[in-house]
């Protein structure tokens, strides 16, 4: 288990390295000067050197990276070309507004997710169809659309929710959950009908294994052996894909937050790379793999905990 | 090379398949008709996707224009069909970004293995775990908004999974015995990946490829959604989208075209993807599929009007079953499996049911506990225990009698305990099951459990993979034992173990019965085990019961021409050096049994009148009953 974390944990390490080195590799394959890109065509030639010497192109590539990767280590993600504000910064003001919106997402996509899923595998029938429909709808509109929907009818055909905007968590959690209800909702409602899809074919593989009949024929209750038997047996590859959906969140969060107008970090790095702000950009990718790599993480020590196998060792 | 020519005739016949799904056809000409309707859009769109025209601001649907006008009069179905240009084009790259880098790697390393193998999936996982979008936003500050290099990105980040999927197919291919055969006849090893490995893959690429798109527009349009991409006024389906988003409030009607061909669209290839992957599927198992559709499943089977005289009574008996149906399948077209079982247990009685694979055991050892299973039922018959009738018991009532009534143990220890709970804990269960027990308790009566199934109580601490198959076995009885039942049903206790540890459980479920008394219901192929531990044999053929007699005068002179063939091909006499006898031919499945003696077709005393009607159970004196009719001619031949 704990060998398990540590390798994991390298090879995050290395995954930083490498998707950084990336990207400062494609910068300096990119046609033209990101300089005068960034500035556009009607710069003056002495802007665009001081802007070269800022962001430190003016030096070698593998001097470039070598100094930005020592900041990283500091915690000092470089200036934002825009503003001039550190990084860190801008992304410590914004951090919390997608953590939020991850968090409160996961947790809606694992608790309905399963509830569903199990629900439908036990009770079949309707249930099971219409977590087919909703999951092929869901699945087929894209989250920005739904995300849209969803603030026609609940913020302005009947206002319950606030259309748009995001209410600090100090300034109460009433209106703050509030202000993250349909956010939420719209970046949810895909990873839900995949975990619950997951959920329901672990759940009925189980129900179809031997130990199961075992317990039956023992006189075991119906409900501990769906709560109990089922649901622990059938969480562990659900748990898996749990893990992959709150990763694609990510992804989701990026398009959630522009619609709603939520100051988070993918409306910061929307705007960034609207504005060619590649410090900013790059900064947000930091966070973003310490985020994937601590969900990873997470779903490790869960599996090695609901699996003894993985446990003994 | 007839094995190659086999894999030829596997890998066509995937697009006719496809085209027989109603689904598939219709998502198939679906994406047809809007590939082409974008791709002609020049030619068929009805208006200049930029004219605009202030008298026609914000129309809804009509003649003119069949989904309406933007904010600016602009044709929508117009702007649709120019607009997927882009979004279209932007899938084609990504996915061919994707093809390029994962087919290959994918193929490498499925086929050569080794090292080679182990450096791709590393670089899978690193690709996997890169968020994509951050990347593919990078890109786009650093490429100044090119559409075209961040579907490519898209694509070249997204190949990490697909690298996986190809690899897994193309390492099964390699392992079939027909890439051997040509390898050993000495053809070279690119023919071999083009001629025998790529066809291979051809289906699983078409719903990989299906899929990706879907995903792959996602992304584009969301992209174009964000104002990346070709600026105002070009349109874009993402765009589109945005533009309606920002007229909510006035103008709700123009998110639905615009969302809703992102939706057909992404729709049809999903659809498609599942038609796909289905007709692969089948492609692999069509025979089994076959066999599974013949209609012969819903044939009636003949059946005696009245119940079958029995020679014993009774009037004692803790389980007498009469009569017993099952059928599984739809409720009312049932296959019957098992045609009228008759058995009967006292108290106290070890009885063995002998019988080849298929003929019904385990179906009527399971519907004692009502444990058939979604799509099995009883469809007639009586089962008592203990002067209760359990058919028709509510599964509440049921549960009562199972695990305190009647317990069982099964074929496969290893696979009767939850993998995800200590085994004491599952002991401890089962004890509760019936009776509340305090924690204590429980725990004094899980040791005392363990140590009747001869285990040390250190064992209740252990999870079920850490510990052996016998010590499952025991554990498994002692579950079974924990509600201290009247009758146990043990389904070949012992098939699935190691001979020596086989004597081991035999005895142990020996000295159980008398020391509880309990009566067993053994099921075994085993003649020696039925000798060993029972005092009546049941002997089962396609469903029914075609001998029951002690088991002493079983042995000794069987009265049914199966119980003999049984006796003469089972291993605990075969002569040492002389090939095992065998039972000519095979145990017709349940669709096939014909009218008369189910056992004529392998049987060598089979007359023309064994195969008029069906042969009912007589007595045929001492207390023992036969399912033939040429009793007599079989007691001259065994003296
Ligand atoms: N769940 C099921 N659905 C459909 N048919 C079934 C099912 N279970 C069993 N059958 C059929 O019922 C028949 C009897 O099967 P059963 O398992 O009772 O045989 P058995 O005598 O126990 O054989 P074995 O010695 O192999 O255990 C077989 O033809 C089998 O295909
Ligand atoms: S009834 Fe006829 S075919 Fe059937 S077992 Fe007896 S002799 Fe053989
Ligand atoms: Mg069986």
């Amino acid at each position: 288990m704990i060998r398990l974390i540590v390798t994991r944990l390298v090879l995050s390490a290395v995954l930083v390295v490498i998707a950084s080195l990336a990207i400062f590799v494609l910068m300096s394959f990119v046609p033209g000067d990101p300089a005068r890109t960034i500035l556009g065509a009607n710069a003056t030639p002495d802007l665009v050197a001081r802007l070269r010497e800022q962001l430190g192109l003016d030096q070698p590539l593998p001097v470039q990276y070598g100094e930005w990767l020592a900041g990283v280590l500091h915690g000092d993600l470089g200036q934002s070309v825009l503003s001039g504000d550190p990084v860190a910064q801008l992304i410590a003001v914004r951090l919390p507004v997608t953590l939020s919106l991850l968090l409160l997402s996961t947790l809606a996509i694992s608790v309905i997710g399963t509830v569903v899923g199990l629900g439908s595998a036990v009770r079949g029938g309707p249930l099971g169809r219409l977590l087919d429909t909703v999951s092929l709808v869901g699945l087929a509109l894209p989250s920005y659309w739904v995300a849209i929907v969803l603030v026609a009818l609940f913020a302005v055909a009947i206002r319950v929710f606030p259309a748009t905007g995001y209410q600090p968590f100090v300034d109460g959690p009433v209106p703050w959950f509030l202000s993250l209800v349909l956010p939420v909702a719209a970046l949810s409602l895909g990873g839900i009908t995949i975990v619950a899809k997951q959920m329901r074919d672990s759940a009925l593989d189980v129900l179809g294994r031997d130990y199961i009949r075992v317990l039956r024929a023992s006189g075991i209750r119906e409900r501990s052996i769906v709560f109990k038997h089922v649901l622990r047996n059938a969480a562990l590859p659900s748990l898996t894909v749990l893990g992959i959906t709150v990763v694609g969140a990510l992804t989701g969060a990026v398009f959630v937050e522009n619609v709603f107008v939520l100051p988070g970090l993918g409306s910061l790095v929307t705007q960034a790379t609207t504005s060619h702000d590649l410090p900013v950009v790059l900064g947000v990718g930091v966070v973003f793999t310490l985020v994937v790599i601590v969900v990873n993480l997470v779903v490790d020590v869960l599996y090695g905990v609901l699996n003894p196998k993985v446990r003994v060792r | 090379m007839t094995a190659i020519g086999r894999s030829r005739a596997l890998s066509t016949g995937i697009l006719p398949r496809v085209l027989r799904k109603p689904l598939g056809v219709v998502s198939g000409v679906v994406l047809l008709v809007i590939v082409l309707a974008v791709i002609a859009a020049p030619l068929i769109a009805p208006a200049d996707p930029l004219a605009q025209s202030l008298r026609d601001v914000r129309q809804g649907p009509s003649a003119a224009h069949l989904l309406g006008t933007d904010s600016l009069g602009r044709d929508v179905l117009s702007r649709l069909l120019y607009g997927g240009q882009e979004s279209l084009a932007g899938v084609v790259e990504a996915v061919l970004a994707m093809l390029v880098i994962a087919v290959p790697l994918g193929v490498v390393a499925g086929y050569l293995g080794g090292i080679v193998d182990r450096i791709v999936l590393r670089v899978v996982d690193v690709l996997l775990s890169i968020p994509g979008t951050i990347i593919t936003l990078a890109v786009l500050a650093i490429f100044n908004n090119s559409m075209l290099v961040a579907m490519i990105s898209v694509g070249v980040l997204a190949s990490g999974a697909f690298i996986r999927v190809f690899r897994s197919v193309v390492l099964g291919v390699r392992q079939e015995l027909y890439i051997g055969a040509a390898r050993v006849s000495g053809v070279d090893e690119p023919r071999i990946v083009l001629r025998h490995v790529l066809p291979q893959l051809r289906g699983v690429l078409l719903v990989q490829i299906t899929l990706f798109a879907a995903a792959t527009l996602g992304i584009q349009t969301g992209l174009a959604f964000l104002a990346f991409g070709p600026p105002p006024p070009a349109p874009t389906w993402g765009g589109m989208v945005a533009e309606a988003a920002s007229l909510i409030q006035i103008d709700p009607w123009l998110l639905v075209p615009t969302g809703g061909i992102i939706a057909v669209t992404t729709l049809a290839l999903c659809l498609l993807g599942d038609a796909v992957r289905d007709a692969n599927q089948e492609r692999f198992t069509f025979a089994g599929s076959a066999a599974r559709r013949s209609p012969a499943a819903a044939r009636a089977v003949e059946r005696p009007a009245a119940p079958e005289p029995s020679g014993r009574s009774a009037a004692g008996a803790l389980l007498a079953v009469r009569g017993l149906r099952v059928g599984f399948g739809e409720r009312g077209a049932e296959t019957v499996v098992v045609d009228g079982v008759d058995l009967e247990v006292e108290p106290g009685e070890v009885v063995g049911l002998v019988g080849e694979s298929g003929s019904g055991k385990t179906v009527t050892a399971l519907s004692l506990l009502g444990l058939l299973g979604a799509n099995g039922r009883i469809v007639d018959g009586s089962i008592r225990f203990d002067g209760q009738e359990l058919v028709g018991l509510s599964n509440a009532k049921l549960r009562e009698v199972r695990g305190a009534g009647i317990a069982m143990i099964s074929q496969e220890p290893m696979v009767s305990l939850d993998p995800s709970f200590r085994v004491g804990s599952q002991i401890a269960e089962a004890a509760s099951a019936h009776r509340r027990l305090g924690r204590r308790s429980a725990r004094e009566r899980v040791d005392e459990l363990l140590r009747a199934v001869r285990l040390d109580p250190s064992v209740a601490r252990k999870y079920p993979h850490e510990i052996s198959g016998g010590m499952a076995q025991r554990v498994a009885i002692a579950i079974a034992l924990a509600g201290e039942p009247r009758l146990l049903i043990a389904d070949e206790p012992t098939t699935a173990l190691d001979v020596t540890v086989q004597a081991e459980i035999l005895d142990l479920l020996r000295g159980i019965q008398q020391r509880t008394g309990m009566a067993i219901v053994l099921v075994s192929h085993d003649w020696g085990v039925i000798a060993d531990l029972c005092s009546r044999a049941v002997v089962m053929y396609a469903g029914q019961v075609v001998e029951s007699a002690p088991v002493r005068a079983t042995f000794a002179e069987p009265r049914h021409p199966y119980t003999l063939a049984l006796l003469r091909s089972n291993p605990h006499d075969a002569v040492p050096g002389e090939p095992l006898p065998t039972i000519g031919g095979v145990v017709p499945s349940p669709a096939q049994w014909p009218v008369g003696c189910r056992f004529a077709a392998r049987c060598a005393f089979a007359t023309d009148a064994c195969r008029q009607a069906p042969i009912p159970m007589v007595d045929v004196g001492d207390g023992r009953m036969s399912r033939c009719i040429r009793v007599d001619a079989l007691r001259e031949a065994v003296a």
